[in-house]
């Protein structure tokens, strides 16, 4: 059978659409309602509850816990103070995009490793000769995320102390409810947000106390329908969808490498060691093949397209994630791996893959699209990503 | 009888087992008048499916369709004349310590089940699962091919080289490695490399051993272990899986489809020579002594059968029955049939559940199957066998009848070349043995036996022709596979009498129910129909 998370008590009774997505071998809400439009617009206007236990946890504890965490991922641990987090992708030593994730230094000697995919495996291979401990917490552990405007408010009337103080990307302890928890200041949403990491066993008492603080700010129990179409917003990626694992790739071509994926920013060249790190340099370089980029899809090309067809433009209610090829005057230079309407922005947008020729932003393409059963092209924009980045996220 | 005496046939082909079915269908398909012998009163050689027991229905000898190559089921539209395979979903192994493993057909399902053993193997088995679909990918044009003979200077064992060469500077450095390590470890070996979880690698080593005389720690069985995925890249979404009706449906499907395209079958029809004219085949002469006659005969039946036996040893020269005469045919295995009145109740998995439907298999470590092994090396069968069991009732409800089953057990070692011999009393202490064994894991497994079929290596070879017991016409082992598969220089599927080929488990690719070498046997008879 398919597992429940431990905030299934809530979540299951909660879910009326009974709309479920099946994420890491549970069972999650898609939505709890019958349309995820109200969800979506509580991660961007208030406050919204989001069960993302299925994500893999590993906590890594020693005196070689820094050491195997900088081995391993491209980020500089080392220089992760106590109380922080770095979100980071972790390569083979091809330097190939295994996994991406967040690495909170909780102590001195003490991490917690997220990831989407197992990685259990490939955190033994490179503690050889190191002094540390890893412990899989992915089912102990469960993890609540409260994204959105007024999510500090909520937090800080939920938990003791409050996080009115917590910045970006930074970590405290607390409690809620009288239940110790981990609070971060993280999230998939690219909003104002935080995530709750506790005891599975407690974690029905959080959810509850939470829902109780929320309550006057409009707190909303949201789905990964919603969460996926603010991810994209937000330029995040989605293992599997996005790219594809060093792990899984079965041919070459479908290997992704952190420059090509637009991370560049967290590979540090800085540190001497890290798996993956000669290819990167050499990569580095002669910079990289492919780029991922926003792209914009326009409006008016969009309208003309199926205006051939007698119909306005009919777009997706939920973010697609199928490959779509896009094209410079009729070749084909990338493909996009998932897109959506934004009803924020009221824009067309997908994540895709570019050769790094036709990468640079303001770069005219186009976009297959499927209209009345007939393939047709839309004009299209190449932007830099996040499409959407308010100030509340880092202020 | 005058009409059919003056009948004319292109082509006769000898032994209407699967193989031989699906040679008659293509030579038919493509305008050869064919003539198929069989020696039995039902067709399918060892791919069928009898009532032994009244309401009961048997897949006698194989039980399992793993690898019936998709083109021939689209050629030869064998869904429309009956064929079904149903998927088998798990493979379930209970172990000596009262725990059990079972790898289910849902990915999350089977993670979750190995991370309860090993968390790193759970992890492990996704990169292996990975490296052998690789790899699977990587070898079935081999498996494709008329093997080429690569000490001849002939332009098609020339270009078929320069293809296998070609395609192996393909592979990638971790491939080539792999499959350099699949070709010359040991199951055991090789698994040692990946997993930890003793019975997740003696499960999987079996499938290495399974129809050889060879156990998990022998060096070359780790290829086997590459047969499982290569269903995996046709297509098929679960490559093992049971035919509806048992395993005689997939001969019978093959037998109507060979029939609408104007085959003529007979069964009851024994051969007892196959007849050559100076250095050429000329016909058959069957044992009530009709002779009939054609240009090209086609054996299904194994090497040493057919030219140890049926064909007059004048007729062939002396380095070839050498080559047969080495060629290894040793039978390793038995099978035992059940009527059941209900399921049986695993001790480690209490109840009728899932796990009943897929594989069942008796294989709690490599030690164990190692020690089977060592009985059968020394002469005896195995004190306590390997098993490979399945309810087929479980998913086709038509085998018994309502609420009663069929269960078919599979059994290694049983040796031919049994110390003493096989007769009667050997027999029901060999099946008494494989119940004893069952009954370790399933303990109500004697209450509910209604009648019981006990096959061993002598069984197989008096009923179903095959020479001493060997379910694959000749052991799957790396010396015997290929170019060599039966002997250097024959393995196109020729042989050194013109107009006489072969097509059974025998050449290349070898056994189980996949239908390739009559399919590619067909290939060359039709390839050389001017010579």
């Amino acid at each position: 059978m398919l597992r429940q998370t431990p905030l299934h008590p809530r979540t299951g009774a909660l879910c009326q659409a009974q709309n479920w997505r099946r994420w890491a071998g549970h069972v999650v809400a898609s939505s709890y309602e019958l349309q995820p439009d109200r969800e979506y617009h509580a991660i961007r206007s208030a406050a919204a509850l989001i069960d993302v236990s299925p994500l893999f946890k590993y906590r890594v504890v020693g005196p070689g816990a820094a050491h195997l965490l900088d081995r391993m991922v491209t980020r500089d641990v080392s220089r992760c103070r106590v109380g922080q987090v770095m979100y980071t992708p972790w390569c083979d030593p091809a330097g190939k995009v295994i996994d991406d994730g967040t690495v909170s230094r909780l102590d001195e000697d003490l991490f917690r490793l997220t990831s989407g995919e197992p990685n259990l495996r490939w955190l033994h291979l490179n503690a050889d000769g190191l002094d540390v401990t890893i412990e899989d917490e992915s089912d102990s552990v469960a993890a609540l995320s409260l994204q959105g405007p007024l999510s500090r408010e909520v937090l800080t009337s939920a938990a003791d102390p409050g996080v009115d103080d917590l910045r970006f990307f930074r970590l405290r302890e607390a409690t809620i409810a009288a239940v110790p928890v981990t609070i971060t200041r993280t999230g998939y949403t690219g909003d104002l947000g935080y995530e709750i990491w506790v005891d599975a066993d407690r974690a029905v008492e959080v959810w509850d106390a939470v829902m109780e603080a929320g309550g006057p700010y409009g707190i909303t129990p949201t789905g990964l329908l919603a969460m996926d179409i603010a991810r994209i917003e937000a330029g995040l990626l989605l293992i599997s969808v996005d790219y594809v694992s060093a792990n899984q790739a079965l041919v070459p071509s479908q290997l992704s490498s952190p420059l090509e994926l637009g991370l560049g920013w967290t590979v540090k060249f800085g540190k001497q060691k890290f798996v993956g790190r000669e290819a990167l340099a050499r990569e580095s370089e002669q910079g990289p093949e492919w780029l991922l980029r926003g792209l914009d899809i326009d409006w008016e090309s969009l309208e003309r397209v199926y205006a051939e067809f007698g119909l306005p433009p009919q777009l997706p209610s939920v973010a697609w994630r199928t490959s779509v090829p896009v094209y410079s005057n009729g070749k084909q230079v990338g493909y996009a791996t998932s897109g959506c309407w934004s009803p924020l922005l009221k824009k067309y947008v997908a994540m895709t893959h570019l050769r790094a020729p036709h990468a640079e932003p303001g770069t005219p393409l186009s976009m297959e699209v499927t209209a009345e059963h007939h393939r047709r092209r839309a004009d299209a924009t190449v932007v830099k990503t996040p499409f959407f980045n308010p100030e509340r996220k880092r202020a | 009888m005058p009409d059919r005496a003056a009948r004319r046939y292109d082509v006769i082909v000898v032994g209407g087992g699967h193989n031989g079915l699906v040679n008659a269908a293509y030579l038919a398909r493509a305008g050869r008048r064919v003539l198929v012998l069989e020696r039995r009163h039902v067709l399918g050689g060892a791919a069928v499916t009898e009532e032994v027991y009244p309401g009961f229905q048997y897949s006698v000898c194989s039980y399992v369709v793993s690898l019936l190559r998709p083109e021939i089921i689209r050629d030869l539209e064998l869904a429309s004349y009956g064929l079904e395979i149903l998927p088998l979903e798990s493979t379930f192994t209970p172990m000596a310590n009262g725990d059990y493993l079972v790898r289910w057909a849902d990915h999350d399902q089977t993670r979750r089940e190995l991370y309860r053993h090993s968390p790193r193997d759970a992890e492990a088995y996704d990169l292996f699962g990975r490296l052998m679909y690789k790899m699977a990918f990587a070898v079935k044009p081999i498996l494709q091919m008329v093997p080429p003979d690569p000490t001849s200077f002939s332009p098609r064992d020339l270009l078929g080289l320069s293809r296998l060469g070609k395609h192996f500077a393909g592979l990638e450095r971790e491939e080539f490695a792999a499959l350099y390590k699949l070709m010359t470890m040991s199951a055991a070996d090789y698994l040692d490399e990946w997993f930890e979880t003793e019975v997740l690698k003696s499960t999987m080593s079996a499938s290495g051993i399974i129809g050889t005389f060879l156990g998990p720690r022998s060096p070359g069985t780790a290829y086997v272990l590459l047969h499982h995925y290569m269903g995996e890249i046709d297509g098929a979404f679960r490559a093992w899986g049971f035919a509806r009706g048992g395993t005689g449906s997939v001969s019978m499907a093959i037998a109507r489809a060979a029939e609408s395209h104007g085959v003529e079958i007979r069964t009851e029809a024994p051969v007892e020579r196959i007849l050559a004219e100076g250095g050429r085949a000329t016909g058959v002469v069957l044992e009530n002594g009709d002779e009939i006659r054609a240009p090209v005969v086609v054996s299904a039946l194994d090497p040493k059968l057919t030219f140890l036996k049926l064909v007059d040893s004048a007729d062939l020269p002396e380095d070839f029955m050498s080559a047969l005469r080495r060629f290894k045919i040793r039978g390793s295995s038995g099978k035992v049939n059940l009527a059941l009145d209900g399921l049986p109740d695993f001790r480690s998995l209490p109840g009728v559940g899932p796990h009943l439907r897929g594989a069942m298999s008796i294989s709690p470590s490599i030690d164990y199957l190692e020690r089977a092994y060592d009985d059968a090396k020394y002469g005896e069968f195995s004190r306590q066998p390997y098993m490979d069991i399945v309810i087929p009732s479980m998913i086709d409800p038509a085998m018994a009848p309502p609420g009663k089953h069929v269960m078919s057990i599979f059994v290694q070692y049983a040796p031919y070349a049994l110390n003493g011999g096989w007769n009667d009393a050997r027999r029901e202490e060999f099946g008494d043995t494989v119940i004893d064994t069952l009954a370790e894991h399933a303990p109500n497994i004697r209450d509910i036996i209604l009648h019981r079929q006990v096959l061993t290596p002598a069984d197989m070879e008096t009923e179903f022709g095959l020479t001493e017991g060997n379910i694959f016409h000749g052991e799957l082992s790396l010396h015997q596979l290929f170019f060599l598969r039966p002997t250097p220089a024959w393995a196109d599927y020729r042989s050194p009498i013109r107009g006489l080929y072969q097509c059974g488990s025998g050449t290349h690719p070898g056994g189980g129910i996949t239908g390739a070498p009559g399919r590619l046997a067909a290939q060359a008879i039709l390839r050389d129909r001017n010579r």
